[in-house]
């Protein structure tokens, strides 16, 4: 479980996440959706220790993440954040491989060289396994990073928009198997998305942001309503039960003359 | 062909180039001239006390160099970053110009301590105005350290002018191997320690090159692995810098060259950087020792050569992989 109280960043005179106070449940799918300049970023990076907090705190598993050892909460809690620059130059499989870092500390074993084989393959990177990161495409890289951090094999994954730069059939691809490991693995999965119907479709647990605190949570079908969702974005939405799933629309003409 | 055959052919590569490297001078020194009793063992004085001395050197400068290259490289995350464009060699000889002036009877090994912690502010000014200023193109952060370089460069130029050791800087800074002498450059061997302490650390360079996020993600303390590069990189400047002088732009294709090839896991390319880094300069100082026979042309100058038309190959023709 994680618990955040009182939690505030403010980067010069704007306040981005203001006194949030929060718990997300342990198991399952937990979205943070919300409109640009939320703070949903801000909020998972002080949740995973990668950005300092001006106040409160976050414990994950009891443990409080500003005091915890980095390569103690990084066996629990692994984090992709968006737009990811990288230097170096390595391929898939080595990058996948350093996921195993906090476990392996570079000596990896034959446990650590299956969670590998098992991390790529469930990305299906297998055929590009031995290419370099920058030979691969936008979408192609994703996956890689989303392969890494699932190879770290921890308790919670905290993701930060991870279906940018897939096309549908992997976007949707990604959900399905990041449910499959929050229901077969375990895992608690913590993610970021601009998409409200993947949101919807997949999260077992809603939190919506706005202008830096938690403007709402619970389930799915507490969150997906027309009322919370025009208030939160500032725009008509309908909400449509299409085959059992509530999806957002809120695609219109411009009416204005 | 596997990893670890390539490996030692390279390596039987540059044994081949030390051979030639111990075998060629004015002075005749051959097998034949070895064995012989002649001469009182001038040839086997010659070899002790010159040629293996310039040799080892050439090795444990060339893969110093190189290595320091690769690591800035990960820590700036710039491909264009190496002691020479990052402000380090020019802070080295400040320090080692400062000490010079202040305390001229000091040890060599202090001085060099001196001139290491020049090495280290200078480079850790260039890291801040790399994260205080956003750079959009990759290409702008080497003019930053350049710019970085030439205003030290010329703070020490008017110290040095003032004190009239314009010549001993130009020794600093231009790498020159033709003075290397036995217990002359015995300090060098530090390089080739800080050279193995690197490799060992080989895995968290290679997370820093992924970013900050990365690197705390997977539990390192991101600013300690840079505490840790820089120290390193200032260290075996300073040493090279004090002993032989710099060989601009070596710390930068070398690296370049080796990642093209086989990427950037350091664990699997610092044995190839630091053999590749050798055996260039050992090249390239034979040349300079022979194209001019028997006079020498400093290494710095051949190999800037040779360096600057690889780097507008590896420039023009791999600029994908920069960006």
């Amino acid at each position: 479980m994680i618990r955040i109280a009182g939690l505030r960043k403010s980067y010069g005179s704007t306040l981005i996440v203001d006194d949030v106070s929060l718990t997300l449940p342990a198991g399952g799918i937990t979205a943070i959706i919300g409109p640009n300049g939320a703070g949903k970023s801000t909020l998972l990076g002080m949740i995973s220790r990668l950005l300092p907090m001006d106040a409160g705190t976050v414990t994950v598993d009891g443990l409080d993440v500003t005091r915890t050892p980095s390569d103690v909460l990084a066996k629990r809690l692994a984090v992709l954040r968006q737009d990811n620059h990288i230097a170096a130059r390595l391929t898939v499989r080595d990058l996948v491989a350093f996921g195993r870092y906090p476990h392996a500390k570079g000596r990896p074993t034959i446990a650590d060289e299956n969670k590998i084989n098992e991390a790529i393959a469930f990305l299906d990177l297998g055929a590009l396994e031995h290419r370099f990161l920058d030979e691969l495409s936008g979408g192609q890289r994703q996956r890689a990073f989303v392969a890494m951090v699932l190879a770290q094999d921890t308790d919670y994954v905290l993701l930060d928009e991870p279906l940018n730069n897939l096309d549908l059939k992997h976007a949707a691809r990604m959900m399905q198997l990041l449910r499959r490991a929050a229901r077969e693995l375990g895992k608690t999965i913590v993610i970021v998305l601009h998409d409200i119907n993947f949101a919807s479709v997949y999260a077992d647990h809603i939190v919506c942001m706005q202008a830096g605190r938690v403007a709402h949570q619970g389930q799915p079908e507490t969150i997906i309503t027309p009322e919370v969702l025009s208030l939160v974005y500032q725009l008509p939405v309908r909400v449509e039960l299409i085959d059992g799933q509530r999806i957002s629309i809120y695609y219109q003409e411009d009416r204005t003359p | 062909m596997s990893p670890s055959l390539k490996l030692g052919l390279g390596l039987l590569a540059v044994l081949a180039l030390s051979a030639v490297s111990l075998f060629i001078g004015v002075s005749d020194v051959s097998l034949a001239s070895l064995l012989s009793s002649a001469d009182e063992d001038r040839p086997m004085q010659v070899l002790l006390i010159s040629r293996v001395p310039r040799t080892v050197a050439l090795i444990l400068a060339g893969s110093g160099l190189a290595v320091c290259g690769l690591i800035m490289q990960m820590l700036a995350r710039n491909r264009f970053v190496e002691p020479s464009t990052a402000g380090t060699v020019e802070s080295a000889s400040l320090g080692l110009l400062v000490v010079t002036l202040l305390a001229p009877g000091w040890p060599l090994f202090a001085k060099m301590l001196v001139a290491a912690v020049f090495a280290l502010a200078g480079t850790a000014l260039f890291m801040r105005l790399l994260a205080a200023v956003p750079l959009r193109s990759p290409y702008m952060v080497p003019l930053v350290g350049i710019m970085l370089g030439g205003v030290i460069g010329s703070l020490t130029n008017f110290v040095a002018y003032r004190y009239d050791l314009l010549q001993t800087l130009g020794a600093w800074t231009m790498g020159d191997f033709s003075g290397i002498l036995r217990g002359r450059y015995e300090l060098l061997w530090l390089s080739a320690g800080l050279t193995i302490a690197a490799w060992f650390a080989a895995d968290q360079f290679t997370l820093a090159g992924l970013g900050e996020a990365f690197t705390t993600n997977l539990g390192l303390n991101y600013r300690r692995v840079l505490s840790l590069g820089l120290c390193i990189v200032a260290m075996a400047t300073a040493v090279i810098v004090v002993t032989a002088g710099a060989i601009p732009f070596l710390g930068l294709i070398v690296p370049n060259l080796v990642s093209a090839l086989m990427g950037d896991n350091m664990r699997r390319s610092i044995p190839w950087i630091a053999l590749m880094g050798a055996g260039l300069v050992l090249a390239s100082d034979i040349v300079g020792r022979l194209i001019r026979f028997p006079y020498e042309i400093p290494i710095g100058t051949v190999f800037g050569v040779a360096g600057s038309l690889v780097f507008l190959w590896l420039l023009l023709g791999r600029r994908r992989h920069f960006d």
